[in-house]
């Protein structure tokens, strides 16, 4: 993991001292509600329905123990006790005071965290794969590269003020987009060319919202060294030409679809050929720098499926579950990547007490030489276990609340935090995931309807990816009222590659209370239709829309 | 009245011939050799009259709200694409907690919103020693200035 040094603390140290300056001045009244708005957005300070949101930076996903104990502190000392894992892999705290969020930033400081760029029309955090450097499919691990776009995007002068919000992912493994990349502003593939050099291959304009998008391949092959130069010329492009009369128009996917993907692309190569030779040429000085804090952890020599994992298997069946569904192959023998669901019934998907932060905390020191990731279906993962291990963490989980055996499953979902916390909001989220989840409560159904993304978005702001989910649900006002709009067959991105689609709508919406019922009819459908081994999406995909939507609605005279 | 500054405080105005991006279009030629001052407004890309820029002694890029960040690429382009070594000069709605992004993109001269306090803003202009990125100052980023 990225260990910072003099620099990358000083930074932050001045970040915290020049919010620290400006909450001040606010409270002060030396600076206006409308001119603290942003500040406090790039400080990741929302104002929400009941109090202010302090959405924390997980830079990539990757989080150390320590961290981990100081935001169980922050979730004890400043909030309820408990802490929220959202999509884009961050942190988000739902009860903090506003005057105390200089702080907490302070707090985070000694720890290397921070809460930088979370919010606001900047270049937000990156996001990656949470199986990096783990897996042996991988071209190469992808965290150095987010480190480096990390250190490029933070307090960018150019950038600060963006006609809306910038968010770019990377994917590493070939075949598969593991990090939803046709969704970003920027989707970065890392990818090798025929001369087995490491490069990228570069999409632009996708995006969620109001209008969901899949970005266009904008470069088929850039060089390991141009990465920073292409991105500062591609978003300098849209600094200026991107529309910034109307704030749903005003994503870099709808300059790209205004000028069309080539003349995007001439923009972006004619100011990228004019510095791309420059100073601000990627060295790989820098590159071997910041590979070194991703080398592998002191593994020892094991061999894979050692008999007390064996005997264990054996024994107990709920185990066995377990590892089959929250337990994946590492790429070194005898370990394996674990799984933590933060999806227990009863608790809105990526919620966790301080208390349990504090025991993973425990649990990433005992099993994983110290560290976690949190990904973007919003569970958390220890990526290092020995395998000879996994009985006893999966006890120790289990006691947690975090063994749930659904990785992947319709219960595993997705879910903003709605109309209970987000002003802005349509309709509340959470009351809908947790009557699915009560509905479908039984591991054995659940098992039998294998792999489906089930995605709830409070409002069209889409945090929850309702477009991407196979079964897509979306928050709508009717006159007042909640009402629950379904869409199918959205997937995002996923085992394979350019695989990534939007869901289409099926119908007019429902009341809140019907949402069960209208789940358990897909669900029917699916089952009774399906052939042999075919999962949700790829049934879906074969026998079309109207059927599923007839399945709902009744057929149409 | 904006309160017009450099890095280190107040400053005099000098005067010079305004004129705007269409004017000197129309009149470059009458216009050349006078003492100029090119205003800018913020949907005025570089682009448009970059291989000019030598002739206007000062550019004024004008920010129509503190949240429109064009005129940073415009300020950057001038400086880095075209060579720009004239006042670059922000006015419109600056603000303290803007300063350093202008500084770091060529600005030299703000034309500092009436109600901003001067001591405030002029500490803005060291909120960071070493920033990440290179800039219109420095054309190294912080991976060609590490000392390790």
């Amino acid at each position: 993991m990225y260990v910072y040094d003099q620099y990358d603390q000083q930074l932050l140290n001045e970040r915290v001292a020049q919010f620290k300056g400006q909450m001040e001045r606010y409270l002060d009244g030396k600076i206006s509600e409308e001119e603290f708005l942003p500040l406090r957005l790039q400080n990741g300070i929302y104002v929400q329905r009941y109090a202010p949101m302090l959405r924390v930076a997980v830079p990539y996903g990757a989080l150390n123990s320590a961290q981990v104990r100081k935001l169980a502190y922050v979730a004890r000392t400043y909030d309820k006790g408990y802490a929220h894992f959202s999509t884009r892999q961050n942190v988000q705290f739902n009860w903090p005071e506003l005057s105390q969020c200089p702080q907490i930033l302070a707090d985070l400081a000694e720890v290397e965290m921070h809460a930088v760029q979370t919010s606001g029309n900047c270049i937000r955090n990156t996001t990656t794969d949470e199986y990096a450097g783990v897996i042996a499919e991988e071209v190469v691990d992808p965290r150095p590269y987010c480190e480096i776009i990390r250190q490029w995007s933070t307090f960018h002068p150019e950038f600060a003020f963006l006609p809306r919000k910038f968010k770019i992912a990377v994917n590493s493994v070939p075949g598969e987009d593991r990090a939803s990349i046709a969704m970003h502003d920027i989707g970065i593939n890392i990818v090798k060319n025929d001369a087995g050099e490491v490069g990228y291959r570069v999409l632009v304009g996708g995006g969620l919202g109001r209008t969901p998008i899949l970005g266009e391949e904008i470069c088929a092959f850039l060089p390991e060294e141009d990465l920073l130069t292409y991105l500062d010329a591609t978003i300098r492009v849209y600094n200026q030409f991107g529309r910034r009369d109307n704030k749903y128009k005003a994503r870099i996917k709808i300059l790209v679809k205004a000028l069309g993907i080539d003349r995007m692309r001439e923009l972006v190569e004619e100011e990228f050929n004019r510095i791309k030779e420059g100073e601000g040429k990627l060295t790989q000085a820098e590159l071997e720098r910041v590979k070194q804090y991703f080398t592998d952890p002191a593994y020892k020599a094991l061999e894979n499926e050692p008999a007390a994992l064996v005997e264990a298997r054996s024994d107990n069946k709920a185990f066995a579950r377990w590892l089959e569904r929250n337990v994946r192959a590492h790429k070194k023998s005898g370990y394996a990547v674990v799984t933590l669901t933060l999806k227990q019934i009863g608790t809105p998907p990526g919620d966790v007490t301080a208390e349990q932060l504090d025991a993973v905390a425990d649990l990433a020191d005992e099993y994983s030489f110290g560290e976690l990731r949190s990904t973007h279906q919003q569970n958390l993962v220890l990526a290092d276990v020995e395998q000879a291990e996994l009985f006893a963490l999966w006890q120790k989980l289990k006691a947690l609340g975090m063994a749930t055996p659904t990785l992947g499953l319709l219960t595993d979902m997705i879910c903003c935090p709605g109309g209970d916390f987000c002003a802005l909001a349509n309709a509340k989220s959470i009351p809908v995931a947790e009557d699915i989840q009560a509905r479908f409560e039984d591991l054995d159904y659940l098992w039998d309807l294998g792999d489906i993304d089930l995605n709830i978005s409070g409002c069209m702001n889409a945090c929850g990816h309702h477009h991407i989910g196979n079964i897509g649900v979306l928050g709508v006002d009717k006159k007042g009222e909640e009402f629950y709009q379904v869409s199918l067959g959205g997937n995002s991105g996923g085992n394979k590659a350019d695989d990534a689609s939007l869901g289409k709508i099926l119908g007019p919406s429902f009341a809140r209370d019907a949402m069960p019922d209208v789940i358990a009819k897909i669900l029917d459908f699916y089952v009774t239709s399906r052939h042999e081994g075919e999962t949700f999406l790829e049934a879906y995909r074969r026998i079309g829309h109207t059927p599923f939507k007839e399945a709902v609605y009744g057929k149409a005279d | 009245m904006a309160k017009l500054i450099n890095t280190t405080g107040l400053i005099q105005d000098t005067e010079l011939t305004q004129v705007t991006l269409s004017e000197w279009q129309e009149n470059s030629a009458s216009l050349k050799g006078q003492s100029l001052e090119l205003v800018l407004t913020s949907d005025q890309t570089a682009d448009l009259f970059g291989e000019d820029a030598d002739n206007f002694a000062r550019i004024s890029i004008e920010f129509p709200k503190f949240t429109d960040g064009r005129g940073y690429s415009a300020a950057r382009l001038l400086r880095e694409r075209y060579g720009y070594k004239g006042e670059l000069r922000a006015i419109g709605d600056v603000l303290i907690d803007q300063l350093f992004f202008m500084k770091r993109c060529g600005f030299d001269t703000y034309a500092l919103r009436e109600d901003q306090v001067l001591e405030d803003a002029i500490a803005a202009f060291s909120t960071f020693t070493a920033p990440y990125q290179n800039d219109a100052n420095d054309q190294r980023p912080l991976f060609r200035r590490r000392l390790n």
